[in-house]
């Protein structure tokens, strides 16, 4: 079953096409990567997924749902939330307050209820924190929840990234880089924990990845991105020796080093 | 190991040590009664008007915040504190009415300010137009305690003062309401442009306070309005049966006295409630990063409004209660100078703390009233008693410099206020404790790694 259908989706800024006729079926329960060279439109697909840009044209359905246009909060409180390229941490809070706000779509209270600390608040924020701690348990950052996000090492600060992320109770998770920064074995425990977000909690994964190792080894589907088109789908083996795929990476001046890493 | 555990561990200086000492069994309680007692006596034993009776008052203002500090129990903390606000401070405010009126604007700011602070502190939304809130919720007293209503209303009467009550309500909701319709414009905006945006917006009300004389006459210009009706005085019959005979004046200052703190009460209350909630924690993300912030599910419209709501409501009703205070309202005094010194107060106390942002208010305000005024009249004195102060240097010109200079010093040296949130305290100062960075050290090679590459 798809769990979330891109519809000849098209981003433009003024003259620039960042996406351009993208379509796209992720399958529930599958682990997805979006690959591309640099610029080629990857993140500004996962920003109109998540509602921060609204398409040029295009459909998303997700779930059975047509979400094109709906606000990013919205999107969340549906089920699909994110993890940024480069870490966006609410940097002066603490680990367990960045879980708590992830929360925030799934708490009800409202401000008279808040103002008048209902039973009803005091037990879901009691529920919510220990929710929180369970998901920082799963990522094993539970022993640093009281420090502030920015005192954690790189390494923690992007697992914490994917807590905050499991806290919005998603049906779907988007990782941009994941893996971005890391030495070997801080990858090997990324790719670790990205296989158990789909093998312990049943959340459908699609990620951006440049490392070609953990692309190969995690991924189910890939799907390949070039100056904002498709240019190629399929499963990990059919795309390490796509000719287009190839080029596209040649055509980029790393490549080299791609390609190595496809073939290795 | 945790951080915690180093750091009392290693607090081996004297300060440290005195701490330390200070907080260990009965000390905390014997040491704030002992302030406590040694302050109220002085303020009960001498209340003349002077320098040293206002550093006194400091004296005593500083001790609430020791009790808030003070590890003791809540119970004796709230006795404690009830007592000498309930009762030493009204009785010197008998003895002395000068002072009680200084009391209670510090009061009134400092419920302004955490208005503010929601704001910027919580929010993170720059806002240098606070102060037209304050200024809709005098008006609006002003207005419809005043004949200035049969202008706008033909034919209608002032309302009676028994009706300030219902108009506490009534400017909460008329501040909240200016609230949402002064954020809505700036909603896209952030940082300096939101800041300018308020500044214009907030000099727009206090323009139109300038200019509605024509060709309706709502707000009497720059005249101002005279004569704002004042509430009943309930108390003067408890007064009387307890056989006390004050001025009316007196009763007034005690009443506005007691209002105030009420108020204040209440907004810290409100404010602290809220920044505990999921709505709060909603603020302090929108804050840190509004992009993530959205991402991660939180209506950024809705908070943000939400934010500017509740901050703009207790101006409303501390407008209100300014007006009839007062009894005397006009344009100048919601000026940008006005929005700039309750912004200083919020930066000077601690950004985003709720007791930084009052010590911030309490400060100010006594050193705008009292403090550096009362310097500045010492000064003159010594020198026409012929200290070789220069006779170009007139000590009442200068007395702003003074506090320029204070905030100055208090940016370079302590950036995150005088009592700061207990999380920014930590964000500002890098080089002390940080946590061990044991994710990095371990050079251990994991098992997993090989099975993922294979």
């Amino acid at each position: 079953m798809a769990l979330l259908e891109a519809k000849h989706v098209t981003k433009q800024f003024g003259g620039l096409t960042a996406v351009n006729d993208v379509s796209l079926t992720i399958e529930a329960g599958s682990i997805v990567s979006v690959i591309g060279p640099n610029g080629a439109g990857k993140t500004t697909f996962f920003n109109v997924l998540t509602g921060i840009y609204k398409p040029t044209s295009g459909a998303i359905v997700f779930d059975g749902k047509d979400i094109t246009g709906l606000r990013p909060d919205q999107i969340t409180a549906l089920g699909i939330c994110r993890t940024f390229q480069n870490i966006r941490l609410f940097n002066a809070m603490t680990v367990l307050e960045n879980v708590l706000v992830g929360m925030h779509t799934r708490l009800n209270a409202g401000l008279w209820q808040i103002l008048f600390g209902t039973p009803a608040v005091r037990a879901e924020e009691r529920a919510s924190l220990n929710r929180a701690r369970e998901l920082l348990k799963f990522v094993n950052l539970d022993h640093q929840r009281n420090q502030l996000a920015r005192n954690l090492p790189y390494g923690d600060q992007r697992r914490l990234e994917i807590a905050r992320a499991l806290a919005a109770s998603p049906k779907l998770i988007l990782l941009d880089e994941p893996t971005a920064g890391m030495n070997p074995q801080e990858t090997a425990e990324a790719t670790e924990l990205i296989r158990r977000l789909r093998d312990e909690l049943g959340i459908t994964v699609v990620l951006i990845e440049h490392d070609m190792r953990v692309v190969m080894t995690i991924s189910e589907r890939i799907t390949v991105l070039d100056y904002g088109t498709k240019i190629a789908e399929g499963l990990p083996d059919e795309i390490r020796s796509n000719p287009r795929v190839i080029e596209a990476y040649l055509g980029k001046g790393a490549a080299a080093h791609g390609v190595e890493q496809v073939g290795g | 190991m945790t951080a915690d555990n180093r750091q009392v561990g290693q607090s081996a200086s004297l300060w440290g040590q005195l701490r330390a000492m200070a907080g260990r069994g009965p000390a905390p309680y014997v040491l704030t009664l002992a302030y406590a007692a040694i302050v109220s006596a002085l303020l009960l034993l001498n209340p003349t008007t002077g320098l040293g009776t206002d550093m006194v008052v400091v004296l005593f203002l500083l001790l609430m915040f020791v009790i808030y500090r003070a590890p003791t129990m809540l119970a004796f903390k709230l006795t404690l504190g009830t007592i000498l606000l309930a009762v030493v401070m009204p009785v010197f405010g008998v003895l002395n009415p000068f002072y009680i009126d200084v009391v209670t604007k510090a009061g009134m700011f400092a419920a302004l300010a955490l208005g503010l602070n929601v704001v910027v502190g919580f929010a993170g939304l720059l806002d240098l137009g606070y102060v037209a809130f304050f200024a809709v919720g005098a008006y609006l007293w002003g207005i419809f305690s005043t004949p200035q209503i049969s202008n706008i209303v033909p034919g209608m009467e002032p309302l009676h003062g028994s009706w300030f009550w219902l108009f506490l309500a009534i400017g909460l909701a008329v501040g909240a309401f200016f609230g949402v319709l002064l954020g809505l414009p700036v909603l896209r905006l952030r940082g300096d442009y939101l800041a300018i945006v308020t500044l214009g917006l907030g000099e727009v009300i206090r323009v139109l306070a300038t200019n509605l004389d024509r060709p309706i006459n709502i707000t009497n210009g720059a005249q101002g309005i005279k004569d704002v009706g004042r509430p009943p005085l309930f108390i003067e019959p408890l007064f009387q049966s307890l056989g006390i005979t004050i001025s009316r004046l007196q009763e007034y200052q005690l009443y506005f006295y007691f209002l105030v703190l009420l108020v204040l009460a209440l907004t810290v209350f409100v404010v602290h409630r809220l920044n505990d909630s999921r709505i709060g924690r909603a603020w302090t993300a929108i804050r840190e990063d509004e992009t993530a912030a959205i991402a991660m599910g939180i209506p950024l419209v809705r908070m943000k409004l939400l934010a500017f709501a509740v901050g703009a409501s207790f101006a409303g009703t501390m407008g209100v209660i300014f007006s009839a205070l007062q009894t005397f309202i006009n344009p100048p005094t919601f000026d940008l100078l006005r929005s700039i010194g309750i912004l200083s107060m919020v930066i000077l106390g601690g950004m985003g703390s709720i007791p930084g942002t009052m010590l911030g208010a309490v400060i100010v305000t006594l050193l705008d009233l009292q403090l550096l005024p009362r310097i500045a009249n010492e000064l003159a004195a010594l020198q026409r008693r012929g200290v070789p102060i220069p006779s170009w240097f007139d000590p009442a010109q200068y007395q702003r410099l003074l506090f320029g200079l204070l905030l100055v010093i208090m940016m370079i040296f302590r950036p995150e206020g005088l009592l700061p949130e207990d999380r920014r305290r930590q964000e500002l100062h890098h080089d002390e404790p940080e946590p061990a960075p044991e994710a990095k050290t371990s050079p251990a090679v994991p098992e997993s790694a090989q099975s993922v590459e294979g």
